[in-house]
């Protein structure tokens, strides 16, 4: 068995060379997962990379993405596999049209034939177990399919394979390295958790927020970005319904870019705000808290 | 899957920190156990982040739990460190912290007093000051064992917390009047004069580097508690309850941040849920009328079942609470689960008291932070009568001759309070013709039920005419409350 990534320091470093910027913790269990052949299970707030880590793993490794998007009402047929109702109704309507001299023995050939590969629609879980190539699996947003949906997922989970009754088990030739997201709307299922590493991403550090936005925004500079990251990590010190996240720092940086700006001061934060909070009573609430000069604070301390 | 002997020193490590999470009420199950031996063969425990991370990832599948998981981490692996070269905390590679003393002012350093002994207390929040000015961790982490030696008077075997220490060694550090030194500097420092926006960033930089100094002592304090005490001992003394757990009566300031922390996934989760059961608990019985029916146009096939659709009216919901003092906290919870759900009613009416009561549904209208107008209800509701102390039998006689005859049959009731009632009158009265009109009453107590009816506590006189009184001490029971009241 050989592995993409020899040690903790080569996820990281693997990651970054296609833009993904991984702290200890991110790269941590990616390399534990692949180690244990274990899903990882990602939460965390929208807008942390959360989907972006399984595709920017998939293409550290060279592996194929195969991404299972989860949503209320997903279930099997769309999850797993379904049978092709169409193309088995115009195989059987062929076989009556031809003539068809022995009847019973010939019933039960047609039937095992309907039933046989060529009618069979592979949805992704299916199509991660059958691959030959490497793959990553992501199945996203998990939570908000309904729990008893989970329980399609469990057997993929922990044996890698599929049980079809009408063909039998399908085993993995490789073992898909597999994440699954959740924005948390709801509590999973032990018995899905339990099968899972568990990996929190938070919103990132001063630092690498910094990193991100220098990856991710082209013609930053390494004072813009510092700038961006350092109100934004002041923003998220207010009580606010909705904390920017990293795709609105990207969003926020992007724009900044646009305009031209170099050095951002209380005007052109004020103009742009809206980029980075979406509420109107969490734009005010932001603006009147780095508006306020402390007088206390303001009067330039007197040489000592 | 037999499990081996915890054989290796670090599998008995492990052993041990696993029944201590178990002990802070983290489940931990027989799966994860092994996940985890298995983990720890694979990340070498000198990459400490990454070995945490690696425990946390198979053990704690709770993000709440993160912090419990981490205090007993920082207790286990924190003084075993050295035993397995595990070493945070220490001087970085060839420094003495009196070379800093040299080349900060070119003062000659006293002779032979190598480390830090022979530095005066100036010398050290000097040199304090330096390393948050310019960020240098691996001195601040240097200067904190210092300050935890020279300040914190540990001694060996004296019975008190880590939070003494830390308070003594804080208290001499004076990291308030650093910060504003580190401000002071910084508007010299500054070309032009700092607009508030700048202010505002340089504060947040040198708050956030305060932090990380603080935590520096902490840890610091921590490694000499266990070394001196053993790492059980010192794990049963940091244990705290989940969050989830956490009494609001007893919530110490930084529980209640966490609280509120907590309290917007979980209106959200909650929401959700509520949402979704509706839709999906639409299906009613099988509508045997209606089928047939629709079957006429079928040439009498009941090929389209009809189902009957039970639409239980909306119930309307009226909050009485209580706002004095330690059940505050209690209240302003409540009410923002309430609020958060309040789709699922027809119509939600809140009123507060503590001698007096008001009514404050007005605030809640039209806004779209519920946290923001409880805050305002705390601050602007006129609920104090003569002197602030509860008088739930004022309180209610108000709202009786005031509302009582907007209560219909129609109308939940939610009373919140201890009922310690300060040996006023109680005007139960007044709660059995509430009843008589009212669908339901219910009454929540944020009192331990062990406590109820002792001292001043009236709850029974008032629980006989309601449909149930509820403890609900925590935000697990409050969840569970309001989750029913749907
Ligand atoms: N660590 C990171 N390194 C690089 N880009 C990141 C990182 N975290 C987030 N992003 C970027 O932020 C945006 C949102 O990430 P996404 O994965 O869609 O968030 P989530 O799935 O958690 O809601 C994407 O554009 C992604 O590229
Ligand atoms: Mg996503």
């Amino acid at each position: 068995m050989s592995f993409s990534f020899a040690d903790v320091d080569s996820v990281r470093k693997g990651l970054s060379d296609v833009q993904y910027l991984a702290d200890e913790g991110i790269a941590g269990v990616v390399y534990l997962a692949e180690r244990l052949q274990k899903p990882v299970l990602v939460e965390g707030p929208a807008g942390t990379g959360k989907t972006q880590l399984a595709k920017s793993v998939a293409e550290a490794t060279g592996a194929r993405l195969i991404r299972l998007q989860c949503y209320e009402g997903l279930d099997e047929s769309k999850a797993l596999y379904e049978w092709n109702y169409k193309k088995q109704l115009l195989r059987i309507q062929a076989e009556r049209q031809g003539e068809n001299p022995e009847g019973d023995g010939m019933w039960q050939q047609i039937e095992d034939d309907l039933f046989s590969e060529e009618f069979l629609l592979t949805r992704p879980l299916l199509e991660a177990i059958r691959a030959a190539e490497p793959v990553v699996l992501l199945i996203d947003e998990v939570d908000r399919v309904e729990i008893e949906t989970e329980a399609l997922l469990l057997e993929i989970l922990s044996d890698y394979q599929v049980s079809i009754p009408e063909l039998g088990t399908v085993a993995a030739s490789q073992i898909p390295l597999v994440f699954l997201t959740s924005n948390n709307t709801r509590e999973l299922s032990e018995a899905l958790k339990r099968r899972c590493l568990f990996l929190h991403i938070d919103y990132p550090d001063l630092d690498r927020e910094k990193e991100i936005v220098l990856a991710k925004v082209p013609g930053v500079g390494e004072s813009l970005a510092d700038q961006v990251a350092r109100i934004v990590r002041s923003v998220r010190q207010i009580e606010l319904k909705k904390a920017p996240s990293v795709s609105e720092t990207l969003d926020w940086a992007r724009t900044l870019v646009l305009l031209g700006v170099e050095h951002i001061d209380a005007d052109t934060a004020a103009e742009t705000v809206n980029i980075l909070l979406k509420y109107r009573s969490d734009i005010e609430k932001a603006l009147k808290e780095f508006a306020s000069s402390d007088e206390e604070f303001a009067v330039p301390a007197a040489a000592s | 899957m037999k499990v081996e002997p915890a054989t290796s020193p670090l599998l008995a490590l492990l052993a041990g920190f696993i029944s201590e999470l178990r002990a802070a009420g983290l489940p931990v199950s027989l799966t994860e156990n092994l996940d985890a031996m298995e983990a720890i063969q694979h990340i070498p425990i000198e990459d400490r982040d990454a070995f945490k991370y690696a425990l946390a990832a198979t053990l704690v599948k709770n993000h709440a739990h993160w912090r419990a998981f981490e205090t007993v981490f920082e207790v286990y692996f924190s003084l075993r460190g050295a035993e397995y070269d595990l070493v945070d905390g220490e001087w970085p590679e060839g420094m003495d912290l009196s070379d800093f003393v040299d080349g900060m002012d070119g003062r000659q350093r006293s002779q032979g007093g190598g480390g830090g002994e022979a530095m005066s207390a100036e010398q050290l929040a000097d040199m304090l000051f330096q390393a948050l000015m310019r960020g240098d961790d691996a001195l601040m982490r240097a200067i904190a064992r210092q300050a935890v030696q020279r300040y914190a008077g540990m001694e060996p075997g004296r019975p008190v917390g880590g939070t003494y220490y830390l308070y003594r060694t804080l208290r001499n550090l004076d990291l308030d009047g650093v910060l504003e030194r580190l401000m002071g500097q910084a508007r010299q420092d500054a070309p032009e004069q700092l607009t508030p926006l700048e202010e505002r960033l340089e504060r947040d930089e040198f708050e956030a580097r305060i932090d990380q100094l603080r935590k520096e002592v902490e840890a610091e304090i921590r490694r000499r508690l266990v070394a001196d005490r053993g790492v059980e001992a010192m794990a049963k003394t940091l244990r705290k309850p989940l969050p989830e757990d956490v009494d609001f009566m007893h919530a110490s300031r930084e529980e209640m941040m966490a609280l509120r922390r907590a309290i917007y996934p979980l209106t959200r989760k909650l929401a959700v849920r509520l949402a979704r059961k509706r839709r999906h608990g639409r299906k009613g019985p099988l509508d045997f009328r209606s089928t047939m029916r629709h079957s006429l146009s079928y040439g009498g096939v009941p090929a389209e079942p009809k189902f009957r659709y039970p639409r239980p009216a909306k119930p309307e919901i009226m909050v009485v609470a209580d706002v004095s003092g330690s059940v505050a906290a209690f209240a302003r919870f409540t009410l923002h689960l309430v609020y958060a759900i309040s789709n699922q009613f027809s119509k939600v009416r809140s009123f507060v008291f503590i001698d007096g009561l008001d009514e404050v549904t007005s605030f809640f209208e039209g806004v779209d932070d519920i946290g923001e107008a409880v805050h305002r209800v705390n601050a602007e509701a006129d609920v104090v009568w003569v002197d602030g102390h509860s008088d739930y039998g004022h309180a209610f006689e108000v709202f009786w001759e005031r509302y009582g005859r907007d209560v219909g049959p129609k109308t939940t009731v939610m009373v919140l309070g201890d009922a310690r009632n300060n040996y006023h009158a109680s005007q139960a009265w007044i709660l059995k013709e509430v009843e008589h009109r009212a669908r339901k009453v219910f009454w929540l107590n944020p009192e331990p039920g062990a406590y109820w009816d002792t001292g001043d506590s009236i709850v029974s006189e008032y629980g006989v005419h309601c449909d149930g009184v509820f403890e609900v001490r925590n935000l697990r029971q409050l969840e569970g409350f309001v989750e029913n009241l749907v």
